[in-house]
């Protein structure tokens, strides 16, 4: 490419380290102007949005600054909110890393037709989540399949979605049957991973099941829990279809989770401005949950490749 | 671990396990045989766990009352879209992130983590804005273009990394002395060996479009734009009540197809999802 006339030639621009170089930025160049197009920009833009007072139906755009989030520390809903997130999402996560581990256990014996059982726990994870989700709205119905089987045993059931308490335990419910089965592979994975010996050596000096489990296993999975924990968690806080179809947020607000009320109020109620600050909320949740796991990592993960 | 169960105990396994299959299996079940029920039967007393009688009228009603098959095809061509357009954004930056030296490479990687802290519920009103802006609401656009390049991939792009730096990096050594270029070694040498990890993204990205519920509702206005998971809510009667049997007639003809998939290709599921980058 350089000029070759010259006595002395340079060495050419183009060394191996800089082709490199170049080839690396092309690389990751759509997915790093994506980020920036589709996530930095936006989240910008939430932020200033989130100083605006903004009805779109009305037309107004006028910048207010921290009056939104004045409202957001007066809102009544918003304790109510932020409880029914809590609720859901330490529902979810305390039911769903228990019940994968459990199976993941189970799965782990030397049994035959292993595969069979591991292909019907997870086969949830593939169904459509609105189906999923639909066909347990009909089985919760008052006078559904549910409560006709309990009925048959002579219980009567509750009106499963339209009685606060049940109503969120029903949706963290749905939520845990339709995604635990992924938990569950990745502790099987995990599970298999652990060195047979140390297993031997407790037996050897009189270990008994529990204790291996407690001393051996659980340590030797925890990074893999820690992992898990935290896709369940930021999973659990973007929860919206579930409540949409089965409650619509009710009854009252008692399953109306912030990714819910954000939707109601920037795109039902039309207060964008609003909406952002609400945005935001979940952003700095998020982030300070993520946060504080990746801190706990060095308390309680035992080993780390 | 254990390999001295006694008989008592593999019952007891057994029967443990089928207890616990139910709440997994059965809505699967109840959703495919409720489907072809006549709507007087549906909410029979006691529940019949197979049609007393059956009504498979409220398969061609699914079509008749929405634009189904369109609905069926917009679901499929974005979820086919997406899929495809990450595996080729995601394996390319996670090879670079992974195994080419560059100047802020771990800085920008750090950025591109960003993504996976902000899910993209909380930019939904920005981005509606920005697609308005664009002339896109009420187009697919948003529903391909979010996935593929935003937050979404950020998790494949991560999968990838974790899979190439634990790729030995003695084959494209070989190929780099032979004086192949960056491209080539990615496209003829790396890439063949990534087969289980983009196997594992092309599952969960397909899942993840195939799934999406928030995006579409607020990006789509007319049924024929609709996709799957949106058109399964809107089978109501005039008084906004479900129309149980035609709704899940629906939903059974969008869940079966995936179903089917998984079950014969399950291995390759289970264990490319248990084996790939996550345990980094």
């Amino acid at each position: 490419m350089s000029a070759s006339a010259s006595p002395n030639p340079k060495p050419p621009f183009w060394t191996i380290a800089r082709r490199d170089a170049a080839a690396g930025y092309v690389f990751i160049a759509p997915q790093l102007i994506g980020i920036i197009t589709f996530v930095l920009v936006p989240l910008g833009l939430v932020f200033w949005y989130s100083l605006h007072e903004w009805n779109v139906l009305a037309a107004s755009f006028n910048f207010v600054g921290a009056a939104n989030y004045q409202m957001l520390l007066a809102d009544p809903n918003l304790p109510q909110v932020l409880v029914a997130s809590a609720i859901f999402s330490a529902g979810l996560v305390i039911l769903n890393m228990t019940l994968a581990l459990l199976l993941a256990v189970l799965l782990d014996q030397k049994l035959k037709g292993m595969v069979v059982f591991r292909t019907l726990f997870f086969s949830p994870v593939v169904v459509s989540l609105v189906a999923w989700t639909i066909v347990w709205s009909f089985l919760l119905q008052n006078n559904g399949g549910i409560n006709g089987m309990l009925a048959m045993i002579g219980v009567e059931g509750p009106n499963w979605l339209r009685t606060p308490t049940t109503a969120m335990i029903s949706v963290v419910v749905v939520q845990v049957f339709k995604n635990v089965g992924l938990n569950m592979i990745l502790f099987l994975a995990a599970l298999q991973g652990v060195p047979k010996e140390l297993y031997e050596a407790a037996r050897v000096d009189g270990a008994s099941g529990f204790k291996q489990f407690r001393r051996i296993t659980l340590p030797m999975i925890s990074p893999t829990i820690l992992l898990t924990s935290i896709i369940t968690i930021v999973g659990s806080l973007q929860v919206f279809a579930q409540i949409a179809v089965l409650t619509q947020g009710g009854p009252g607000m008692t399953t109306t989770v912030l990714v819910y009320y954000l939707y109601q109020q920037a795109f039902q109620f039309h207060f964008f401005g609003y909406g952002s600050t609400l945005s935001i909320l979940l952003f700095v949740i998020v982030a300070l949950l993520t946060f504080a796991q990746w801190q706990l990592r060095k308390r309680i993960v035992f080993y780390e490749n | 671990m254990k390999t001295d169960l006694s008989p008592r105990m593999k019952t007891a396994l057994y029967g443990l396990m089928c207890v616990l299959l139910i709440p997994f299996v059965f809505p699967t079940w109840w959703m495919i045989t409720s489907s072809v029920k006549p709507i007087s039967d549906i909410f029979a007393f006691p529940p019949d766990l197979w049609p007393r009688r059956f009504d498979f009228s409220t398969y061609a009603q699914v079509f008749e009352l929405q634009p189904f098959a369109r609905q069926y095809w917009n679901s499929a061509y974005i979820a086919a879209l997406v899929t495809g357009g990450t595996m080729v954004i995601s394996s390319m930056a996670g090879y670079a992130f992974a195994r080419i030296k560059f100047p802020f490479s771990n800085a920008i990687f750090m950025v591109v983590l960003l993504g996976l802290l902000i899910p993209s519920e909380v930019t939904i009103v920005p981005l509606f804005q920005i697609f308005l802006g664009w002339g896109m609401i009420n187009t697919h656009w948003p529903l391909i273009l979010v996935p593929i390049f935003g937050a979404p991939s950020v998790f494949a792009t991560f999968v990838m990394r974790q899979f190439f730096i634990a790729l030995p990096v003695e084959l494209e050594e070989a190929a780099r002395v032979d004086g192949l270029g960056r491209f080539k070694i990615f496209w003829t040498i790396a890439l063949p060996l990534a087969k289980p990890a983009l196997g594992a993204v092309a599952i969960f990205t397909f899942l993840h479009s195939w799934n999406l519920y928030l995006e579409p509702i607020v990006f789509l206005s007319s049924t024929q734009m609709f996709t799957l998971p949106q058109a399964l809510t809107q089978f109501t009667d005039a008084y906004g009540g479900a129309m149980w049997n035609i709704q899940l007639a629906a939903a059974t003809m969008t869940a079966i197809p995936v179903l089917l998939v998984f079950i014969v290709a399950q291995k390759q599921f289970v264990e490319g999802l248990a084996h790939t980058g996550l345990k980094g």
